[in-house]
């Protein structure tokens, strides 16, 4: 949040509001986060109730100490070894159930928290997932993976070492407590004595620590984003040569997270030698105090060497105590990251009791629809459209004119701002997510693939499908030449994000997988910009052939998919500026017009284009 | 590899193990120096009931001196300690992102990106993270000495008898370690598949939705959580095992000092003080004793992790240069000369041998200085490999790429992208701001970039934006058009003034006459360029000398648009396949209607 990077939008301000940590808000955001996963609570007072018996176990030795010396060694009788062996036994079966206590409660904790984290990660995945297009985009995806991944483990590694640790330490002082106090409560005042300050800068320090913890983290975020761009853009960089610049910055986010951790450690090193230096000094207190209360008679030698060893136990979980607090501090602003995320809230939900559509063409319609982003101008204002059932729509416009906004809108990866979209006459928001997502499909301009064969890639779609479907849907879509011609055929592998395929080909996968999903609705979003035209003519006359019993509608980036449609809807501005066919259009249409003109100018090479081909085609001397 | 770490940081590092040791004797002196007092003062004291003041209060800050000593002691171990590591990661993930940016593309597309990053984050941080315990242990030993040393002298038997669970400590551990490692390590692997999951999963967030596939997703990633969740369960049921009994052996000790000591006592061997001081010691250094453990504990990890970062910094591979210079300053020729080309995309586990995918055949092409050519071919024909073989963004397996005359190879590192800019197909927009987006760095003054943003037809839209050349873009920043980030990229191409041009399909995300108005501005703006131009569309290809057309990785011909068109029915049916199209259905038109339609 130092970087300078202005806050942006609600999601800015967010991650801003996550500074104000305080060893308070720790505790409040693992208050929120049992919320979410109830599995950790589960069962929870059985398993104190056994780490408290795990706890007790400890004070056995100190006691046996005192009835040694006292009883055993110094009582009036000389030392008696038989009375020390019985001691020495009882304490036994003291430390043997204590062990077995603190397994049980051991495996109890892990078995919770684990189930419950197990719980909270999927839980904030599907919500990644359901948050809507816009949320994703402005949040950095990475940071979103490490939501579900490294900000759970930060929990997940705190109860492995620290979890059991904590609940412990509480009752050990406890516990402590109430047995030195029964030995002595002079001495346990100046054991509290001492330690009374150190309680109450604590509290203190750990704010501090929460802090540099959580620039800790947000150096980590940086660093990734910096070594990301080097492995992403690994091509632009190569063609530009400016590894030296990107090293460069890649290095200062690297150094910037190492003097922010050292930073933080040092800080941590510091506050737990202060809890160090307090029990040095506490023992030798209670060695000078208590032997001054001794003369008095007030004390036996045993007693104060029992007291010196309870001391160890009330010193060990507080200087533990410190220090699984600033791991706590660690883990509490892991949690409150993956909370963040289920708190923002899922701006497309599926509606409870939500429509189901029957099966059969698609009626949409647009009502007075408006979109902006917030804070933005409107990008689509007062759209109002009607497209009837099994119609093949496309949409045209310039860039930037609203049209993959209007996609989106359509298929419901967005809610429009104002109006309201219906298919067959029900409101988008009120159709439940599972009908929608089945009957309604966009493919949009860069598809994704797996890195799987291209066969799994389709079955994405439409998991039981058989190979011969697959072939089928091939065949249908006029494409079985070009998964011929691929090196395995079906069996191709795709690469890291279908690197090993062309852009086009990416979009030929994507396109087929689409069209498995058989979907009433079929949204297109420039999804064959890539494709070279012979194929996309073929692929298009033979869209237009499986689409028949569909609606379907095409965000059109070349104007031979509008020439064929039954319906062209011309945006322009974030306003649909006129519907009707190819032909109205030319005829009564300035934008379309326009359009068509630089389109003619563009693909073929006779009429229009010759003014602009003119001064070029013959270009051999112009150039030397 | 600890052996390393040390070399590489030793004064850290030695500042570390001081600051241990001095814990260590600390933390042992303290126990030999309570048993002293016991025995010397406070035995007498309640033995006489006198006491002298002055030996107290002696005692007194003679204990209280060891407690600062200590606490000295861990502030500069913990401190240096996290110094030490902090530095060795930062020191090693430098190294490793050098290699990221050294090593060649083709090694880059063998691995995943997820892969990549995790290695410079993670492994390297287990590799280190040694180093964090590392002085503790070696603390822990100058205590056991001081420790053993303390014991014997206040009584060896006893310190026998007490120093027996020490052995059976470090047996304990060794079975804790067997057992551990392997679960540890599962874990660890589960963990980096949960995150493979996640990432590609979010990476096509798009899809998933489009297609309605979160449920089915989310079943994906709960399986991998499942199992991650059972592993973390396991390893923490083994935990919960061996941590009592570690930490109930010294007890055990302690125990038996006491019953010994007691007999010890009754024969007159030793005295009460030596056995509160054996016993009192037993249970000082058991503690930090396990943090042997958890050094043993952190090696299988740190020992993947350097697995994995050492292979990064070996890989081998890198391009070669020479130390050439690329003699022109016009335009550039570049010659393609038998160029073979295939992507190796690695086996999925267990499914043998690297999958060998040729790409380009036996290529043959020359470009003259000055010439405009149109790399034409179908999809997935390997226009944009010949693209990137011909910029040097990949060595082809066989045959050479010559600029200017000059095998590429043979030129300095930098000197083919100083002459050579490319726009991908894709476009990459740093985060950063629009004018370090077109500069990458280099000094041109803003007047320039202006100008490149003109010739590039995105003028307009960075005026808009309110913070003009300043405005950030990226994930974080504002967010273009795929059609903006392209003109952005071709930005970045111009102002260089490059003397070859490369265009992969640069203009596909931009409608036809946004397109004109960029190919009829390049035209003007850059003048003096040789220029490849990978394109569909009619326009682009008019603006050529001369055509190439590629297909299934060959070049099948060359030679004017005309020329083309006549000898190449493949060529043919790609470029005229929208005015066929419109044609065709131009004349089914009229056909229904009756009347002459309109053709194009």
């Amino acid at each position: 949040m130092s970087d300078g990077t202005p806050a942006q939008g609600t999601d800015g301000t967010r991650g801003v509001g996550g500074s104000r940590t305080t060893s308070t808000s720790a505790w409040a955001t693992v208050r929120r986060g049992l919320r979410f996963t109830p599995e950790i609570t589960r069962g929870l007072g059985t398993t104190l109730a056994i780490a408290l018996l795990a706890t007790a176990g400890r004070v056995v030795v100190p006691i046996a100490v005192q009835q040694t010396l006292d009883r055993g060694i110094r009582g009036p009788g000389g030392p008696r070894p038989g009375l020390v062996a019985v001691i020495a036994g009882l304490a036994l079966v003291g430390v043997l159930i204590s062990a077995a206590a603190s397994y049980q409660a051991n495996v109890r904790i892990f078995r919770a928290t684990e189930a419950g984290l197990a719980t909270l990660r999927i839980t904030a995945f599907r919500h990644v997932h359901d948050l809507s297009v816009l949320s994703q985009n402005s949040r950095r995806r990475g940071s979103l993976v490490a939501r579900v991944t490294t900000d759970v483990d930060t929990i997940s590694t705190f109860v492995q070492f620290g979890g059991l640790m904590l609940v412990l330490s509480g009752g050990q002082i406890l516990v402590a407590t109430t047995v030195m106090t029964i030995y002595s409560w002079q001495l346990t005042l100046v054991v509290w004595g001492c330690f009374l300050p150190l309680f109450v800068l604590l509290p203190r320090l750990q704010r501090i620590v929460a802090r540099a913890y959580l620039g800790v983290r947000e150096r980590v975020g940086a660093t990734l984003t910096a070594i990301s761009e080097a492995v992403v853009g690994a091509d632009t960089i190569r063609a530009y040569a400016v590894e030296e610049r990107t090293q460069a910055r890649i290095d200062q986010a690297i150094e910037a997270h190492a003097r922010a951790a050292t930073r933080a450690q040092v800080l941590v090193a510091s506050s737990f030698s202060g809890g160090v230096l307090v029990s040095g000094l506490v023992v030798a207190a209670v060695a000078g105090v208590g032997t001054w209360i001794g003369m008095d008679g007030d004390l036996t030698l045993g007693r104060l060497a029992a007291f010196l060893f309870l001391v160890q136990l009330f010193t060990g979980p507080v200087q533990m105590g410190t220090e699984v607090l600033n791991e706590l501090q660690n883990a509490a602003a892991g949690w409150r990251r993956v909370l963040d995320v289920l708190d923002t809230p899922a701006d497309v939900e599926d509606p409870p009791d939500g429509v189901v559509l029957p099966r059969g063409p698609i009626r949409v319609r647009f009502e007075g629809v408006g979109y902006h982003y917030p804070g933005g101008p409107p990008v689509l204002t007062g759209v109002d459209l009607d497209l009837a059932p099994r119609q093949r729509v496309a949409v045209v416009g310039e860039t930037g004119s609203g049209k993959t906004t209007l996609a989106k809108l359509l298929t419901r990866l967005m809610d429009p701002t104002g109006g309201r979209v219906l298919l067959d006459d029900i409101d988008l928001r009120r159709i439940a997510f599972s009908s929608l997502r089945s009957r309604v499909v966009l493919v949009p301009q860069e598809g994704f693939l797996l890195d799987d064969t291209i066969a799994a890639n389709l079955r994405w779609a439409r998991p039981d499908a058989s190979d011969d479907d697959l072939r089928l849907a091939i065949t249908e879509l006029g494409l079985s030449d070009w998964v011929d011609g691929l090196p395995h055929g079906l069996a191709t592998q795709a690469g890291q994000r279908g690197e090993a395929l062309s852009a086009g080909e990416r979009q030929l996968v994507a396109l087929t997988r689409a069209y498995l999903a058989d979907p009433d609705l079929l949204v297109l979003d420039e999804a064959t910009s890539a494709v070279d035209p012979a194929t996309e003519v073929r692929l298009q006359r033979a869209l237009d052939g499986v689409t028949a019993g569909r609606t379907f509608v095409a965000i059109a980036h070349r104007l031979s998919t509008a020439e064929s449609a039954d319906l062209v809807v011309v945006v322009d501005a974030g306003r649909v500026v006129d519907v009707g066919t190819h032909r109205q259009l030319l005829g009564r249409c300035a934008v379309y017009q326009r359009l068509h003109a630089s389109w003619m100018r563009g693909s073929t090479d006779q009429q229009p284009g010759i003014e602009v081909r003119g001064a070029s085609s013959s270009a051999a001397p112009e150039a030397s | 590899m600890v052996g390393r770490g040390i070399r590489d940081e030793p004064w850290v590092f030695a500042l570390s193990v001081v600051g241990s040791a001095l814990y260590g004797i600390g933390t042992a002196g303290s126990g030999w120096l309570l048993g002293r007092v016991t025995d010397s003062v406070l035995a007498p004291a309640f033995t006489t009931g006198t006491l002298e003041a002055g030996q107290l209060a002696w005692a007194v800050v003679q204990l209280a001196a060891v407690a600062v000593f200590t606490a000295i002691g861990v502030v500069l171990r913990r401190a240096a300690a996290g110094i030490t590591m902090y530095r060795l990661q930062a020191r090693y993930r430098r190294l490793v992102t050098r290699q990221y940016l050294r090593l060649p593309l083709a090694w880059h597309h063998r691995h995943p990106a997820g892969e990549l990053l995790s290695t410079a984050n993670a492994d390297v941080e287990a590799t280190w993270q040694v180093f964090a315990p590392l002085p503790m242990s070696l603390g822990v030993a100058v205590m056991l000495v001081v420790g053993v040393v303390a014991m014997v002298a206040a009584d060896p038997v006893l310190a026998l008898i007490g120093l027996a669970v020490l052995p059976a400590l470090m047996a304990v551990n060794t079975v804790f370690q067997r057992y551990m490692s392997p679960r540890v390590m599962r874990a660890q692997a589960l963990r980096g598949e949960v995150s493979a999951v996640a990432h590609e999963s979010f990476d096509g967030a798009l899809t998933v939705k489009a297609l309605g596939r979160e449920a089915a997703e989310t079943e994906r990633f709960a399986t991998v959580s499942g199992r991650l969740r059972e592993a973390n369960i396991a390893a923490g049921r083994t935990r919960g095992l061996f941590d009592p009994i570690i930490e109930g052996l010294p007890t055990l000790g302690t125990l038996a000092v006491l019953v010994a000591g007691a007999l010890r006592v009754r024969a007159g061997a030793a005295g009460t003080g030596d056995v509160v001081q054996v016993a009192y010691l037993l249970t000082l250094i058991s503690w930090p004793v396990r943090s042997l453990g958890w050094v043993l504990g952190e090696l299988p990890r740190t020992v993947v992790g350097w697995r994995r970062t050492n292979g990064v910094l070996q890989a081998g591979g890198a391009m070669t240069h020479g130390d050439g210079e690329p003699s022109g300053t016009g335009p550039a020729t570049v010659e393609a000369r038998g160029v073979h080309y295939a992507y190796l995309a690695p086996a999925r586990e267990g499914a043998g041998p690297d999958e060998h995918l040729p790409v380009l055949h036996d290529v043959r092409l020359d470009v003259a200085a000055g010439s405009t050519v149109a790399l034409v071919g179908p999809t997935g024909s390997g226009k944009s490999t010949l693209a990137s073989v011909l910029v040097r963004l990949v060595d082809p397996q066989d045959g050479q790429v010559v600029l200017d005359g000059l095998d590429v190879r043979t030129l300095r590192a930098g000197a083919v992208a100083s002459s050579v800019a490319l726009v991908a197909q894709n476009a990459f927009i740093f985060e950063d701001t629009v004018r370090d987006n077109v500069t990458l760095g280099a000094p041109v003054p803003d007047s320039e970039v202006w100008r490149a943003l003109e010739a590039a037809a995105v003028a307009e839209v960075v005026r808009a934006l309110p913070e003009g050349l300043d405005a950030r873009l990226g994930e974080r920043g504002t967010s273009l058009s795929g059609g903006q980030r392209q003109r952005v990229a071709l930005a970045r191409a111009l102002v260089r003034r490059p003397r070859l041009l490369v265009l992969d399909d640069a203009t596909s995300a931009v409608d036809p006459r946004v397109e004109a108005a960029i190919l009829s501005g390049l035209r003007e703006g850059i003048g003096s360029v040789t220029v490849i131009v990978i394109a569909y569309r009619m326009a682009t290809i008019a603006l050529a000398d001369e055509v190439v057309y590629v297909e299934h990785g060959r070049v099948l011909g060359r030679g004017s648009h005309e020329d083309l068109m006549a000898r190449l029915p493949g060529y043919r049916a790609l470029v005229t396949a929208y005015a066929r199209d419109a044609a065709d259905r131009a004349r089914i038109r009229a056909d229904e209607a009756g009347s002459p339609g309109r053709a194009s």
